[in-house]
Formats: structure tokens, sequence, C-alpha cells
């Protein structure tokens, strides 16, 4: 028994009925990267280019008047979803942007505090001196890891991070000892898009409360899957893309604290972030519009709201308990077909829908084509996260994500079609 | 399934028994190519063969997927013990080949017109291109004579992340 009526579910989704390869059946297991959106989620982005449509705080007319508001519910609506205020939410292009806000903010304010220029108050928490220390883990998606490679590659800051353990979980030894004295921020996902792993947030915040450190975490993995709130989790900075959780292309999100957000310096500058400008120079609007420069993503932002609507009428408790059946389905079958191993861990306690696996003798790009032949749409690659295949010694892996819209037959056709690319390839 | 048109029999056994894998001790130039879309990897070897300087030895190693070790091995096939200016047509064509304007020539590619399934899939391209962009890249650098400047230019833009 599932939590959700798939079928009426599978009904909202224009997409799911087209057929790929021959007349297929469309299988699509790669929502990790990004998933299919219903009708309401289009109709609401469609209806605001038909009715309001233009300049998001800007114009002097009735239209602009209606996509504020618009926008601005929206922005409410999301950020109740994660438990959090409007004015704490602010709207980026996706979960990267969002990841490099923060790490300029550090970027940002040393420079400024280096040159001895005016900085908001409590910005010394984003100024880095040397010895300082960036926290990462060895799971990261290279969103969350990149930047802070970029920042500390510039202002001299070391880069450290937390090591796996072999069944795919961060090494609770390894937490303590990696957060010291000299971190700043720990930055560390919420669940790992390659492994499936969702790690344990309590204990990575309370170690860095211990020494001081801010901590992010990216939600990319999480807010689309389960119940995310972000009093309850205790972090400082949370972001996730939109387009995970059925919501348009180009928009993210990034919620961050309020006295924190205040403090930081903006990143991309330009209009409609501003409070006054001169020829000799400018001050910043508040949070979230200071780190809202150029006419914003409003149409998308009603999208992701609609998305928000829609996930929550499921329930997000329903969402999880839903995928987490697919995924004790899919890891039980897989393991079965003699050669093939999964990577991350076969346990489903604390445990997202990411299943990643290799089969002997057949490389994954190989495995993805086969399955791709099939009607059976997965991803293959390192999924932006090299270092964990290095990790675990493959090449690369084959990965299957699952959601809302997909049941036990597209768990069946993945296993049929893993066992028909090994007759395929004699392996 | 239109499985069969893009791993043809003989693409299947390069990668199952390649030909030539295996790095030389001794050379003039190496490069490493890898795809970052999936992992493919390669370290590709060239020296002047010492008997006829106009001829150049391949050596390589790489791991990746059935069409990228396929396609090494068939470059190998080809390429070893070949002028510059042979194994420039060659890469030439394997690109024009890829790129769909220009029919498979046995005489040229050998093995590597069975690659030309391959081009119906546009995520697979890089993977049959590597080496080839490899050997280029080893060729060049090796001091093999350069006809046209441009052209080296515009297959590094093919070549991806050195
Ligand atoms: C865990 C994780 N972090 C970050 C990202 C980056 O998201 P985006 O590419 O939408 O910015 C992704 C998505 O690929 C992800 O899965």
């Amino acid at each position: 028994m599932s939590a959700l009526n798939v079928a009426a579910i599978r009904a909202d989704f224009p997409i799911l009925r087209r057929t790929v390869r021959d007349e297929r059946r469309l299988v699509y297991l790669d929502s990790g990267a990004t998933s299919q959106k219903p009708f309401q989620v289009l109709d609401a982005e469609r209806n605001f280019y038909e009715t309001c449509n233009s300049a998001v705080h800007r114009g002097a007319h009735q239209l602009a008047e209606e996509a504020t508001d618009a926008y601005e519910a929206a922005r409410a609506n999301i950020a109740a979803f994660i438990g959090g205020r409007p004015a704490d939410l602010v709207f980026t292009k996706n979960a990267t942007e969002a990841i490099n806000l923060v790490s300029y903010a550090f970027l940002n304010a040393t420079l400024k505090s280096q040159q001895g220029k005016d900085l908001p108050p409590g910005s010394e928490k984003f100024i880095l001196n040397a010895g300082d220390e960036i926290v990462v883990t060895e799971m990261e998606h290279h969103a969350n890891l990149i930047p802070w490679q970029e920042l500390c590659d510039k202002t001299g800051a070391t880069l450290k991070w937390i090591a796996l353990t072999d069944d795919g979980r961060l090494d609770p030894k390894s937490i303590q000892e990696v957060i010291g004295s000299r971190t700043r921020i720990v930055a560390f996902t919420h669940q790992s898009n390659l492994l499936g792993t969702i790690n344990d947030v309590a204990t990575v915040v309370t170690r860095a409360r211990e020494v001081d450190a801010l901590v992010l975490l990216d939600a990319c993995q999480s807010v689309p899957h389960m119940p995310v709130d972000v009093a309850q989790l205790g972090v400082d900075f949370l972001m996730w893309s939109g387009h995970k959780m059925l919501g348009p292309l180009g928009i993210g999100c990034l919620w961050g604290r309020e006295e924190l957000l205040s403090a930081m310096p903006p990143f991309i500058s330009g209009g409609s972030m501003i409070e006054t400008v001169t020829m000799q120079g400018s001050t910043f609007a508040p949070p979230p519009a200071r780190f809202e420069a150029g006419v914003p993503m409003a149409a998308q932002a009603v999208g992701l709201s609609a998305a928000v609507d829609y996930l929550r009428a499921l329930g997000m408790d329903n969402v999880q308990e839903h995928e987490h059946m697919l995924t004790q389905a899919a890891l039980t079958a897989l393991s079965a077909i003699p050669g093939v191993r999964i990577i991350g861990p076969t346990d489903i306690k604390d445990r997202g829908s990411a299943v990643s696996f290799v089969v002997d003798g057949i490389h994954p790009h190989d495995v993805g084509q086969v399955l791709d032949d099939l009607g059976v749409a997965v991803r293959v690659g390192h999924h932006c996260a090299w270092p964990v295949c290095r990790r675990y010694d493959v090449p690369a892996t084959t990965r299957a994500t699952f959601y809302i819209y997909n049941d036990l037959d597209d768990v069946d056709a993945l296993v049929q079609a893993v066992v028909a690319a090994k007759e395929f390839f004699g392996a | 399934m239109k499985l069969e048109s893009l791993y043809q029999e003989i693409i299947l056994d390069h990668y199952k028994h390649p030909h030539g894998k295996g790095l030389a001790p001794n050379f003039a130039s190496e490069v490493h190519h890898v795809n970052p879309t999936c992992g493919d990897e390669i370290t590709l070897r060239v020296s002047i063969n010492p008997a006829n300087p106009d001829l150049l030895l391949v050596s390589y190693d790489s791991q990746g997927c059935s069409i990228s070790q396929a396609s090494a091995s068939i470059l190998f096939d080809q390429l070893n013990d070949q002028s510059f200016e042979t194994g420039e047509k060659a890469v030439e064509h394997m690109v024009a080949m890829m790129q769909r304007t220009q029919e498979p020539d046995e005489d040229i590619l050998g093995d590597g017109i069975a690659l030309v399934g391959v081009a119906q899939y546009p995520a697979r391209v890089k993977c049959a291109l590597l080496s080839w962009m490899a050997w280029k890249d080893a060729a060049i650098q090796a001091g093999a004579e350069v006809p046209n400047n441009t052209e080296i230019a515009n297959s590094t833009e093919l070549g991806e992340g050195k």
C-alpha cells in the first residue's frame, strides 16, 4: 500500500503521457536531477504571464502592483513551507547561486575589511583571517564544494572535509575531529544526491556550535522529499532548487537567519538592491532585496509557490513514506541481481530515494544506454560529486531516483532493464 | 532495439579485447584527456619511430565506457606507426562522421566505421572522440608537422577538458 494515489498524481503530469525510444512508456527515474512539473505549476506560471506580467517592485501601475503582490505572496508561502519567515527567504537562480551568495559574502566581507571599508554590523562573522578553516564533507555535490575551494583559494583559508565510512555515512569521529576551533562555517548536504544518505544534522550542528562556527545545509535533495523545518534543524543557512520539487527551472531559495543576512555584503549588485545611489557610492537595501538585484523571476516564484501547494496537499510525510517504500523495493531487488553493487547505504534507515549502483563488467554509461533504450530514464556519471566516486573507487555510477509519480511498476521496469543490460553485454 | 546499431559486434569485440592497451616507457609527449560528463579518461603517449621520423608510435591507457574503450582500441589499429598527415585525416573524418557530415570510409577509419551509430546519440559522441582528440593533441606536442594552425584551435574545443 502506498501513502500516495500515484494514478491520480500521474494524471497531473502531462509529460508522463509521452513515449520515448520507439513508443515505450516513459519510466522517469531522474527526478534527483530535475523533477517533472504538474499542470498546477504550469498553469500558475502561465496565469501570471496572462494576467499581471510586469516588472516586480518597479512600475507605478496596477499590473506592477499585482505582480509584486503575487511575487511576495509566493515568498511567504514558500518560506512557510520550511518554517521560515518571508523576510529571511531570498530568491536566487538555483541552489548553486544560493551557495555562492554565502561564499561570496565571506569573500566580499574579507576584501572590504582588508581595505578598511564600511561593513554592516555583525559582519565579523564573515571576515576570514589567516588560519581560518572552512569545513565541507566528502559527499558534497560540486555546488557545495567548488565555491568553498574558490573561497579558500582567494583568501588563504584552508578547506577541510569530513570523511565517509565504507557504508556511505559521515564518519562520526571525523565530524568531531575536523570541525575545530578555527572552523568558520560547516557546509554540508542534508541528503547526498549520489549515495542517498540522509545526514544527522543535529550532530554536526552541536559540534559546530561548540566552536562557534556557522552551519549551512544544502537541502536540494531534502526539501522536495521530506518535511523540513529550519527552526527544528537549527542551521544558519539552508538552500534548495525549485526545479527538483515540481517547480519551474530558474528559481532557487536561500533561507538565512535574519541577523546573518543583515550582516552580509551583497553578492550580485545592480538595480533593485539599493537604498540610495550617488556617483560616489551607494547603500544597500535590507534583505531579502539586497540579494535580489535586477528584475526578479516572478513567474517562476509563482510557479514554485504552486508546487509548494501541491506538495503540501499530498503531505510531506506521505511523500517520504511513499519514496521509502519504493527505495526499499529497489534496494532489495537490485541487490538480488548477481554482479550489482549498491554505492551508498543499503540500510533504508536515514536514507532517501537516490539509489546509485554499479554492474560488474558493464560501465555505467552502457547500463544507462540499455535502460534508455527500454524507456527507463536514469542518470549516469559522477553526478557532480566526483570525489564520492573516487572515495568508493568507481569511475561513475548509474543512479535511479524516485518521486511522487513513480510506483512499483517503475521499480520493476528498472530491475528488468538492468537484467537486460547484463544479458546484452554478456556480463 | 536500436541498440545493435550503436553497439555493433565489432565494437563489443574491441571493448572486451582492446588492442595495444598499455603505456610504452619512452615517449615524446603524453596527454591526459577526460570526458567530464561521465568520467572517461585516457592517457596517451606519442613517440617518433626511431627508424622513420615521419611515423608516430602510439601507446595508451584508458578507462571508461564501451564506446570510448573500443574507439581507443580502433585508434591504435589505425594510427599506430602512421604519419601525422594520415592520422590527422582520420581524426577529421571521425569528427565529420560524428557530425553526420560525411559517410564513413573504411579505407580511412578501418573498424572505426562501426562507430557510425554513435552519431545518433549526441551524449555519446564525446566518448567516441576522446582518444582521437587526445592523439591529435599528443601528436602536435610531439612536434609533428602542423600544416594549419587554425585547425588545431578548432580541434581543442572538441577535445574538452584536458
Ligand atoms: C545535493 C545537491 N546540491 C546542489 C545541487 C545543485 O542544484 P542546482 O544545479 O539546481 O543549482 C544539486 C543538484 O544537482 C544537488 O543534488
